[in-house]
């Protein structure tokens, strides 16, 4: 049973570093979660009261703007932050896609960096040496893979982030924005296997400012502002709300 | 929603990254963390290997410089201070030697047991993982630098025959309860360390007194006919030391620092797990 259920989860970040007194007032500005000041080192409360329920077959988008808390929401739900408040219970195989470059030693080569991604992600080293033809031959990286990865463009490197991923079949896909940095054609084969795999199983959650690409992947949406969830619906009418403009319409209408 | 904790319990034992939603602070949680740490071995012995191997990358002979350099240090600082101490070359030299290997896997493990999580924090932050992978990991290279550095080890007990016996075997449970030593050791001090980022500097100034205090490049036995000489047993890394030291040169077993160990190893390992249980899910709010 693949599910994610926040129940009332808050994440709060205490600030060890910061000056008490120049955070004295609560600040609740366009950007950034709440800054709460009632204990002696100050808090950002950078999710609150997040009840969110997702079951099989989910495909979420989410939007909102910077600091609204998406990246926050998908360590959460990825099982990095454990609530600080709420409870969280994640069932199933996560498989984040966050900051491309960690977990990647620049030093070694593309092959040794999916082993360690892979072994990362749950895998074991003979599930890992079984998939490496087709991770090589999905990213289209070839005799590349044997160069270090400092070589690589972003792109090679997303690709391969991608290709890893893809083919460990996770139950729970948390995608972060900054998976653009492709070419539109290897665009098109990561939409078809990001497709086919949730298709398969699970669950996909993907933050991202591209309309298109949310619209492709994505039914549902779950609008973040100020860490809480603002609203939580079908794709097209959580868009629209964000947007103030009918965006699927547009999109559709090219 | 989830029902009661022995189903949380049976999806746990499936799925390494499940989490249940009863409270972070608990022995469960604790333990399985422990425990999917050591099921991940064969993701921490191969980044252990890649730390090393990533050092010398590039360079012709690669990990031999590290018992090299060992063997450079240890033989420059036995000479040196054998002639201080107007010590036997023969016995002073292994006995230097030995000593210096074994503190370079105490204070590995201090040293960089502190900055555990910190270093990690890109890991930590984005990739779920249990966090005492950090510290297996640790553990097992500062293993792999040793067992490179015992290497002059065997070079000098062939040069300078020493008086083994079969008491050598205690060397390795010697070495098993060293690297238990290390993992609490890393866990407390990697703990609070990311909390209060003032202790790592504390650390690294402490451990080189206690490398002064601790008889590796001066014997002990020698100055046991000072009074103050008996201060020394205080120092609880001398202990360590000798449990591993006595065996590798064939000296005669000190029982009195195997109790000495065996106390601390049990009280650490007790504290480490507390910190653990408490604050094992904060650390990634603090790095």
């Amino acid at each position: 049973m693949v599910s994610i259920d926040l129940d009332r989860a808050a994440v709060d970040f205490p600030i060890f570093d910061a000056k008490t007194r120049s955070l004295k007032k609560a600040v609740l500005g366009r950007a950034g979660g709440r800054i709460g000041t009632e204990s002696k080192v100050p808090i950002i409360e950078a999710l609150r009261d997040i009840t969110i329920s997702l079951r099989k077959g989910e495909r979420v988008a989410l939007v909102g703007h910077n600091g609204a808390g998406k990246t926050t929401l998908l360590r959460l739900m990825s099982g990095i932050y454990e609530p600080t408040r709420g409870r969280a219970s994640i069932k199933g195989k996560v498989a984040p896609v966050f900051d491309l470059a960690v977990g990647m030693d620049p030093e070694i080569s593309g092959l040794e960096n999916i082993l360690i991604r892979g072994l990362f992600l749950g895998m074991t080293r003979k599930q890992m040496d079984a998939r490496v033809d087709d991770i090589a031959e999905f990213t289209e990286l070839g005799d590349y893979l044997q160069m270090p990865l400092r070589t690589y463009s972003t792109g090679m490197r997303v690709r391969l982030a991608l290709g890893v991923v893809t083919s460990i079949d996770p139950e729970i896909l948390l995608l972060d924005e900054g998976i653009g940095a492709v070419d539109a054609e290897f665009m098109a084969k990561a939409r078809n296997r990001l497709n086919e795999l949730v298709a398969r199983s699970g669950i996909l959650v993907f933050a991202s400012h591209s309309d298109e690409f949310l619209a492709e992947l994505c039914d549902t949406a779950i609008w973040m502002e100020h860490g809480t969830v603002k609203e939580h619906g079908p794709l097209r009418e959580v868009l629209a709300h964000y947007k103030g403009r009918d965006v699927l319409a547009e999109i559709e209408a090219r | 929603m989830t029902t009661g904790d022995d189903r949380a319990e049976d999806v746990a034992s499936v799925d390494p990254f499940a989490t249940d939603p009863s409270n972070p602070r608990s022995w469960k949680r604790a333990f399985r963390d422990i425990g999917l740490g050591w099921r991940q071995r064969a993701l921490w012995g191969y980044l252990g290997w890649q730390d090393i191997k990533q050092r010398y990358r590039r360079s012709v002979l690669g990990p031999l410089w590290i018992s090299i350099s060992m063997g450079v240090i240890a033989t420059a600082m036995g000479i040196l201070y054998g002639a201080l101490f107007h010590e036997d070359i023969k016995v002073f030299l292994p006995y230097v030697a030995t000593g210096l290997l074994i503190w370079n896997f105490i204070n590995g493990c201090i040293l960089e047991g502190s900055e555990v999580f910190i270093a990690n924090e890109g890991l930590i932050k984005f990739l779920p993982a249990p966090i005492t992978l950090h510290v297996y990991r640790l553990v097992w290279r500062q293993t792999l630098f040793f067992l490179h550095n015992l290497v002059i080890w065997l070079l000098l007990v062939i040069i300078f025959p020493q008086p083994l016996s079969w008491t050598v075997l205690l060397a390795v449970p010697a070495f098993l309860v060293l690297g238990i030593n290390g993992a609490w050791i890393t866990v407390l001090s990697g703990i609070l360390a990311t909390r209060f980022r003032d202790i790592p500097p504390i650390i690294a100034s402490v451990t080189q007194l206690l490398f002064f205090m601790t008889p590796i490049v001066w014997s002990y036995e020698r100055l046991k006919s000072n009074p103050l000489a008996a201060y020394v047993e205080l120092n609880p890394v001398m202990h360590f030391v000798e449990i591993l030291r006595e065996p590798l040169l064939g000296q005669e077993i000190v029982w009195r620092h195997w109790i000495v160990v065996g106390a601390i190893t049990v009280v650490g390992s007790a504290v480490a797990l507390v910190c653990l249980r408490n604050y094992r899910s904060r650390v990634a709010y603090w790095v």
